[in-house]
């Protein structure tokens, strides 16, 4: 038997020693690590007596999302409910960002800037692109936003809601320095805040701003970390928002201080019920759109956040990971470095074996943007024939027909969280008594 | 305004916010009069062309907003983020301004005749500020560069986790912020005022204002290693 503390395990202890020897907390990539309540906890019936089901490979599902129709001149149209979340240039390499944007054109999908501003290249490789308008705004530009085919005002992240951006000094090269107007090599902490509205009401007329700049032309998105999904998603409908985006704790970062990552927020199975609740009650539900983020990796994954009554899925980790992160190809790389494949959080310090999340040229160097784009399009693919697989089997001709009564949970917990029954009851806990 | 050439009247009596903007975004060039703002929201926001633009009266949030190339002037008071975001050209207005005007701003000029309320140049990024009268609290916040020059009296957390942008005060700053001190002023930034008073028509004398900026004690986090230090031993 150890003597090993429960406790104080090893991860603890280690802790306090680095605590100890540096005096500053630890900063990594990556989202949460710890276990968290996630979709899996949650099945769906699939089809019986009483619900047909549709041919596997004939029938028609459909998979399109539509955001910003009836406001904007020129709504997003995706083929599939699944974008590619905001990372910038500068967390992430050239090539990555290439990559990205290469996969979601073949997938029939969008990608999105980040804490940093649009580069050229970006722009040039990404048919559907949303720019996002973040507290700090670096590289803001009203030519780069006429140039979006979406805006996103940015409130909050999952694995940070109430932080604000992080670039060491070691990823802020002259290019990115130069992005961002700020001196090379300086540990970039961007505001929490944006600088000129607060709350809804300011929002409001932000959002007017936006529109009237860009002529009424793309929708406009409001991005939070999961907090007060319920209040937020409410709040930005009033705002005027043509879709929300709703960030669960398990969502990925660039750097971020560890113990926000872990502790703060609430996880993407409690976050999109909430969020559906305030829709349904303003009456908006499927109209003004819902993306559901965090700790999204299957297709299975997609069908449920989708009928918890989400539209579309965002995805940034997972998407790195299809790309070449973590790859085991490279462990005694990784190992050189501390860690392996699997392991690799450290994305905030620009020596990334896979040549994502650095801005190393070297390093970056070792992505092909043509392969990496070719994974990432595969792996689209797959999640999307999956979330197709199982709406088919619930009888469903378009995957947003999906619903919580196709689900059931495996646990109390998630029945609570995700308003849907206790599989082989009636029961859900805080609804039904 | 060009003299001699005729102004375009856009009334906002009985023309939108929508065609007000849509017929200010659509000309390439031209002197434009708005009547009746009536403290309407995002008025003359995203101007993309040498045009020059009067606005008589009061103005809501997001004046001038994102302002490229042109001139806008505004007889009157200004909301919330007055030219927030400009890039290049002139922003000016002859009453005061509330919060974050000039909010982020990356180029251009915006000039203030009266006061400016808290956040004034708030994240700038290389647009210069020139305020006749006081500005509030928390001015140049997180100031990346350009330069803000006020006449009259700073509130309290002047330039408060300022980068690189410069700070000039002619009258009292009430308290500065963290990592802000005060800094010699060198011919250079005699110069500098100078000129920014010029080019804003503004009345004082360059060898008042006293100059501040970042210590750079924020710039990198402090990261001991007390491992190494006993290994080397
Ligand atoms: C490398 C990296 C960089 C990111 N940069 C940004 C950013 O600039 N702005 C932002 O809103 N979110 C950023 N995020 C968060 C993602 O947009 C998204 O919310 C998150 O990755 C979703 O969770 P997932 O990683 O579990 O899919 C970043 C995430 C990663 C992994």
């Amino acid at each position: 038997m150890s003597n090993e503390s429960h406790t104080f395990d090893r991860s603890v202890i280690a802790e306090i020693h680095r605590a100890a020897n540096t005096g500053i907390y630890r900063i990594r990539g990556f989202g949460a690590k710890r276990k968290l309540p996630t979709l899996d906890e949650l099945v769906f019936l699939g089809a019986s007596m009483s619900r047909y089901p549709l041919e596997g490979y004939r029938e028609a599902c459909g998979t399109d999302v539509v955001i910003g129709e009836g406001r904007a001149e020129r709504p997003v149209r995706l083929d599939i409910p699944i974008t590619i979340a905001g990372m910038s240039f500068g967390s992430l390499s050239a090539q990555a960002k290439e990559a990205l944007g290469r996969g979601a054109n073949a997938a029939g999908t969008s990608t999105t800037t980040g804490d940093g501003g649009m580069t050229a290249e970006e722009r040039e490789h990404s048919s559907t692109l949303v720019y996002q308008y973040l507290p700090s705004r670096y590289g803001m530009n009203p030519d780069d936003l006429r140039k979006a085919d979406a805006i996103e005002v940015v409130v909050g992240q999952g694995a940070k809601p109430g932080g604000g951006g992080m670039l060491l000094g070691q990823k802020i090269t002259e290019r990115v320095g130069k992005m961002r107007t700020l001196p090379e090599g300086i540990d970039q902490r961007s505001a929490c805040r944006h600088p000129d509205w607060t709350g809804p009401d300011d929002l409001e007329i932000k959002i007017i701003e936006l529109r009237e700049i860009t002529g009424w032309q793309v929708p406009v998105y409001v991005k939070v970390g999961a907090a007060r999904p319920y209040y937020d998603t409410a709040l930005a409908v009033k705002a005027g928002a043509d879709a929300i985006v709703v960030d669960g704790m398990q969502g990925g970062t660039a750097a971020t201080q560890d113990v926000f990552i872990e502790h703060v927020g609430i996880p993407t199975i409690a976050a999109i019920p909430e969020a559906v609740r305030a829709l349904k009650e303003l009456g908006v539900h499927r109209e003004v759109k819902l993306i559901a983020a965090g700790g999204i990796r299957t297709g299975a994954d997609v069908g449920k956040a989708i009928a918890l009554g989400a539209d579309a899925v965002s995805i940034g980790t997972a998407a790195l990971i299809a790309i070449g992160d973590q790859n085991p190809a490279l462990e005694a790389e990784y190992q050189a470095l501390g860690t392996s494949a699997g392991s690799w959080e450290d994305y905030q310090a620009g020596t990334d074996p896979a040549g994502i999340t650095t801005q190393d040229p070297a390093l970056a160097g070792r992505l092909d943007p043509v392969i990496a784009g070719r994974r990432l399009a595969n792996y689209l693919q797959v999640l999307t024939l999956e979330v197709q697989t199982l709406a088919r089997a619930n009888g469903k001709s378009h995957v947003h027909n999906l619903e919580p009564e196709d689900l059931a949970a495996l646990t109390v917990e998630a029945a609570a969280m995700a308003k849907v029954p206790l599989a082989g009851t009636n029961w859900i806990p805080g609804v039904t008594g | 305004m060009n003299p001699g050439s005729e102004s375009t009247i856009l009334d906002m009596e009985i023309t939108t916010l929508r065609e007000l903007n849509a017929a200010l975004h659509e000309a390439d060039s031209g002197d434009f009069v708005v009547r009746n703002p009536r403290g309407a929201h995002a008025v003359a926001a995203g101007i993309n062309s040498p045009v020059a633009v009067t606005v008589e009266g009061s103005v809501g949030y997001y004046c001038a907003g994102m302002h490229q190339v042109g001139r806008v002037l505004v007889h009157g008071n200004a909301s919330t983020g007055l030219a927030e975001n400009i890039m290049s050209g002139e922003v000016r207005i002859t009453g005061s301004a509330t919060m974050s005007a000039g909010a982020t701003g990356h180029g251009g000029l915006l000039v203030i005749e009266g006061n400016s309320g808290a956040r004034c140049g708030i994240s700038m990024k290389g647009v210069d500020i020139v305020v006749g009268g006081n500005v509030g609290h928390m001015s140049a916040f997180m100031a990346q560069a350009g330069s803000l020059v006020v006449l009259g009296d700073a509130a309290d957390d002047l330039g408060d986790s300022i980068y690189e942008a410069q700070v000039f005060v002619r009258g009292d700053v009430a308290s500065l912020g963290a990592d802000c001190i005060e800094k010699e002023v060198r011919p250079e930034h005699i110069e500098i005022v100078t000129g920014l008073l010029a080019a804003s028509s503004m009345q004082a004398d360059p060898a008042d204002f006293r100059r501040y900026g970042s210590a750079r004690q924020l710039y990198n986090f402090h990261v001991d290693d007390i491992d190494a230090e006993v290994a080397a031993r």
